[in-house]
């Protein structure tokens, strides 16, 4: 009895140092950074913060917050949350440059947020919550109305625990003019247990994050399975940050990086609260050669998975691991090329999509998405998702699906069309993509004239429509073994994969910008105008009488056309000119 | 005799001494109410810095502002008691060609921006009626805390306007005005609701000082970059940027400030020279009629600074390291009965048999109620009124 309960004790103790989940607060931290070279020698780099908390949230009376930043804690409280996800975007990505995106999100600022069945006015919880998002994260979200507003049908399950998927009490919207920038970093590396003060956050410099050409800041919580057997829940909060370099696509720099080259800072150490700080390095070798990318300082292990369908390895750097600053105090990540890789072979994702606005005038135009399905023996089915706003009148008579040459009817369409100034334009369709095909989904519209007091300061820049977003179930070349989401990276694990045949992914095109007939604002030339007209008429008035006089005139017999219009008339019996 | 002489004079000793020492008592407590008088009594202090201009060219007046917030930060008011609106973004403008900087000096000495920055009212969110509402205090129940400007009657407000002005205006974002009678009767509301102590108000705009020509509440001193009928301009452009960087008048501000730390016993009169005509080329103005102190005794740091207020204390004060049944407060988690899962991404089968959400039912409206009675008028004028008996 004693020695058995020796052997627990010591085995509590061996046990002890490796986790820091236990404790009062019952929260732990895990970050990551994901630096994968791109097709087109640009570098992405993905950092991924997860704090999970295995407390009930709803529910209790929470008053001690540790991990977990109390501003976003006491907001699912609140407002009865059940999932939030609030993406800012600065870029788009470009799928044939840089290859299936990890995680995309559109232009401006999304937002879509699940509420628990317990919340009886959705709108206006909706409306405070956005009001309240606003000012953790400056960003204008207080813009975000009923004209933008919509309620998905099909699209947007949810990414967490759900017992029930009623689409009444989701809402989705999209600010595709909210610029991002330092203002809305910093509040963002302020709920990071370790600020930007150590960890991987101390890469996070402002100056290098916004010179790229994507970059992308989201917030995402949701409820969790809190282990295998899933009978309770815990509350994951995941900050996560891509940015894409463009140094040498644009010509400024060479393809081999460094992590100083990209943040001007390397790692020091660890954030002392996390208990997990890897940084990993995407080594796959391309075409089934050798490797083509050779990493300095040498990785403490190296990692084997098939992500997006493909198997990928990767250099895993543990940074709480302390043989990885035996050598030197800091850490500083380089990749260096082989030999020059030939540029022919860029592989093209399976799924991607364009949109473009096409037509002349300021009258009609038409809304034109392509799809692209490049699997060669499989077909499958995605969800278009497009929100139009209320000013751009869609004509669904004129909407046609056309996949290779013939018509392509959806399983399903959702149309709810707009009322002018109160809600946009939703449609929502199922449709089929067969193997190895491109579908064109093109529908007509009509440009409204607004009042002159809604045209925002700036209307010759043109109006934004929201980017239109893909979601469908890819299948994948390899199949994917099931792993348990606590010991693979993060970046496999944001999407719950119900098999392994294949993966969900939601893609965003691009957004588009519309010109409107605006009134002309230049008040020189309206004063022009009015000053002329009142001139001409004063002045002309006067003119007229002061010189105006009067003749006597003979009628003439009038020249040749006369004569021969007065022969027409008089065959047709019409009094002559 | 020599007693009562002696005792008389001890006793007019005393008097004399008491009396002395009640006088020292009394003009030192005068003197004290006289420097209190001159002392400002504020408690807390609040900025509120405004740049309305849109467009790449305005670049100078978010640069004007920025140096500004810097300023008012680095002397010590915090985010939250500051609420900056700028209405265009210039540090993550497409033609800025170093991306997250605003500079306010060339070759890039100086970026304003800085990593640790707040906008609280940002792109189309400045407008004339959100800025008096920041003033007023009537906001809408929703608006976050870091939008409110929470002042109390023992609050100093500096007030910072810039961007392009006339002869009793502001333009705001090129759309919109705000006149000076305005600006006053916001000033008057605030006043009357005890939103404020003292404030100082500084603008630099084109003809700056018609814009407090008609301020007629008390407590108020103002600043402005120019005379009416001036124009003020702008510092020097960068050739590397493109644009004009700072206002001649904020810049030397900004230079001022520079040497201010929150200790300096600067005062206001050294403000009002900041500029003068050979170096702004327009004529700075200021006015303080309204205001209740001297000029001369009002210290930068009263508006431009922040007031912390300490006490010291020699008592030891004990922090309980563990706090007894803290576990034991948690509620216990609900274990559910069944494993909960992951509702699934994309259900093809229930999408495509999901039944069309019933919309609410309304009663038919005039023109379906009349296009039915139409219909049914006709048909029994055509076959008459015996197949009634059939319908029913």
């Amino acid at each position: 009895g004693g020695m058995l309960a020796l052997a627990v004790l010591l085995l509590l103790l061996a046990a002890g140092p490796g986790r820091a989940a236990a404790g009062p607060g019952r929260d732990a931290l895990r970050e990551e950074l994901l630096l994968s070279p791109l097709p087109n020698g640009d570098v992405a780099a993905t950092f991924q913060f997860r704090t999970r908390w295995d407390a009930d949230l709803p529910r209790g009376a929470v008053s001690h917050y540790r991990l977990f930043p109390k501003a976003l804690g006491q907001l699912v409280a609140a407002l009865g949350v059940r999932e939030l996800h609030l993406t800012l975007t600065q870029g788009f990505w470009r799928t044939q440059a840089w290859g299936q995106p990890p995680l995309q999100a559109p232009s401006g600022a999304e937002l879509w947020v699940w509420f628990q069945p317990t919340v009886t006015d959705v709108d206006k919880a909706w409306k405070e919550l956005s009001n309240i998002l606003s000012g953790i994260f400056c960003a204008s979200l207080n813009f975000i109305d009923a004209t933008n507003t919509v309620t998905p049908t099909a699209s947007f399950k949810p990414l967490g625990l759900a017992n029930g998927t009623d689409h009444d009490l989701l809402r989705y919207a999209v600010l595709p003019r909210e610029v991002v920038c330092t203002e809305n970093l910093t509040p963002w590396k302020k709920l990071l247990p370790c600020g930007s003060k150590a960890g991987l956050a101390v890469l996070l410099k402002a100056e290098r994050l916004f010179h790229s050409s994507y970059h992308s800041q989201a917030v995402h919580i949701r409820p969790i399975c809190r282990d295998a057997s899933c009978l309770a829940v815990s509350w994951e909060l995941r900050q996560t940050l891509t940015v894409v370099f463009d140094t040498f696509s644009s010509g400024q720099g060479k393809k081999d990086w460094s992590l100083f080259k990209m943040f001007s800072r390397t790692l020091t150490d660890a954030c002392p609260l996390a208990s997990q700080s890897k940084v990993y390095v995407d080594i796959s070798p391309k075409n089934k050669e050798k490797e083509l990318l050779e990493v300095t300082p040498p990785p403490t292990s190296v990692y084997e998975a098939t992500v997006q369908g493909d198997k990928r390895t990767y250099a895993v750097y543990d940074l709480l691991s302390p043989s990885l600053f035996n050598t030197s105090r800091s850490l500083n990540v380089q990749f260096k090329w082989k030999r020059p890789e030939d540029s022919s072979e860029m592989p093209i994702p399976i799924l991607h999509a364009q949109r473009y606005v096409s037509g002349y005038g300021l009258q009609t135009g038409e809304i034109s998405t392509l799809i692209y399905n490049t699997h060669p023996y499989r077909a499958f089915p995605v969800i278009l998702l497009e929100t139009v706003p209320w000013y751009l009148r869609l004509y669904v008579h004129t909407l046609t699906i056309i996949t290779k040459g013939k018509e392509n009817k959806p399983s399903y369409i959702h149309y709810q069309p707009a009322q002018d100034r109160r809600r946009p334009h939703l449609l929502e369709m199922l449709i089929q993509l067969p193997a190895n095909s491109n579908t064109k989904i093109s529908i007509q519209f009509e440009r409204a004239l607004l009042k002159w007091t809604e045209y925002p300061p700036d209307p010759n820049h043109g109006f934004y429509v929201s980017s239109s977003v893909l979601s469908a179930l890819v299948p994948s070349i390899t199949a994917m073994k099931d792993v348990d989401v606590e010991e693979s990276p993060l970046f496999t694990s944001l999407f719950p994969s119900a098999d392994g045949s294949s993966y969900f992914v939601r893609l965003y095109t691009e957004p588009l910008l519309v010109n409107l007939p605006t009134p002309d604002f230049s008040m020189p030339y309206n004063v022009i105008c009015l000053t002329c007209t009142v001139v001409a008429v004063c002045y002309g008035s006067f003119y007229n009488l002061l010189t105006r006089t009067f003749h006597v005139e003979e009628p003439s017999r009038g020249g040749l056309a006369k004569r021969l219009a007065n022969i027409i008339r008089k065959f047709r019996g019409v009094p002559p000119l | 005799m020599a007693a009562t002489e002696s005792g008389a004079s001890w006793v007019r000793a005393a008097a004399t001494l008491l009396l002395g020492c009640c006088g020292a008592a009394l003009t030192s407590s005068v003197q004290d109410q006289a420097e209190q008088f001159f002392r400002s009594g504020h408690t807390n202090n609040w900025a509120v810095l405004v740049c309305t201009s849109r467009f790449w060219f305005n670049y100078r007046h978010v640069a004007n502002t920025l140096s500004v917030y810097r300023s008012v930060k680095r002397l010590g008011i915090p985010d939250s008691h500051i609420v900056l609106m700028l209405a265009d973004d210039m540090a993550c403008n497409p033609r800025n060609p170093k991306p997250a900087t605003v500079f306010s000096h060339k070759n890039m000495e100086l970026n304003v921006y800085g990593d640790d920055v707040e906008v609280d009212y940002r792109s189309y969110e400045v407008t004339v009626e959100n800025f008096l509402r920041v003033l007023t205090g009537r906001i809408p129940p929703s608006t976050p805390r870091s939008k409110r400007l929470l002042s109390d009657d023992r609050s100093n407000i500096l007030i910072y306007m810039t961007g392009h002005g006339g002869n009793g205006f502001l333009k705001f974002q090129d759309s919109e005005e705000i006149t000076n009678v305005e600006l006053a009767d916001a000033f008057e509301q605030m006043w009357q609701k005890r939103r404020y102590n003292e404030l100082l108000f500084i603008i630099d705009t084109c003809q700056g000082a018609s814009m407090y020509e008609r301020f007629y509440s008390p407590n108020i001193m103002a600043l402005a970059s120019s005379q009416v009928g001036e124009d003020s301009l702008s510092h020097q452009p960068d050739l590397a940027i493109g644009v004009h960087l700072m206002d001649r008048y904020t810049f030397y501000v900004l230079e001022f400030l520079e040497e201010i730390h929150p200790a300096s016993q600067t005062n206001m009169n050294d403000l009002f020279q900041v500029c003068p005509k050979s170096l702004c080329v327009s004529t700075p103005g200021h006015r303080t009629d309204l205001f209740r102190r001297d000029p001369q005794s009002v210290l930068i740091t009263d508006f431009f600074g922040s007031v912390r207020k300490v006490e010291i204390t020699r008592e030891t004060i004990s922090l309980d390291r563990d706090i007894p049944g803290f576990e034991s407060k948690l509620p216990k988690d609900e274990l559910a009965t069944e494993p909960l899962k992951y509702a699934e991404q994309l259900p093809v089968a229930q999408i495509i048999h999901q039944k069309p959400k019933q919309k609410d039912w309304h009663p038919p409206g005039g023109f379906i109620l009349g296009l039915w009675a139409l219909i049914i008028i006709v048909f029994f004028k055509a076959y008459g009124i015996k197949h009634m008996k059939h319908v029913f």
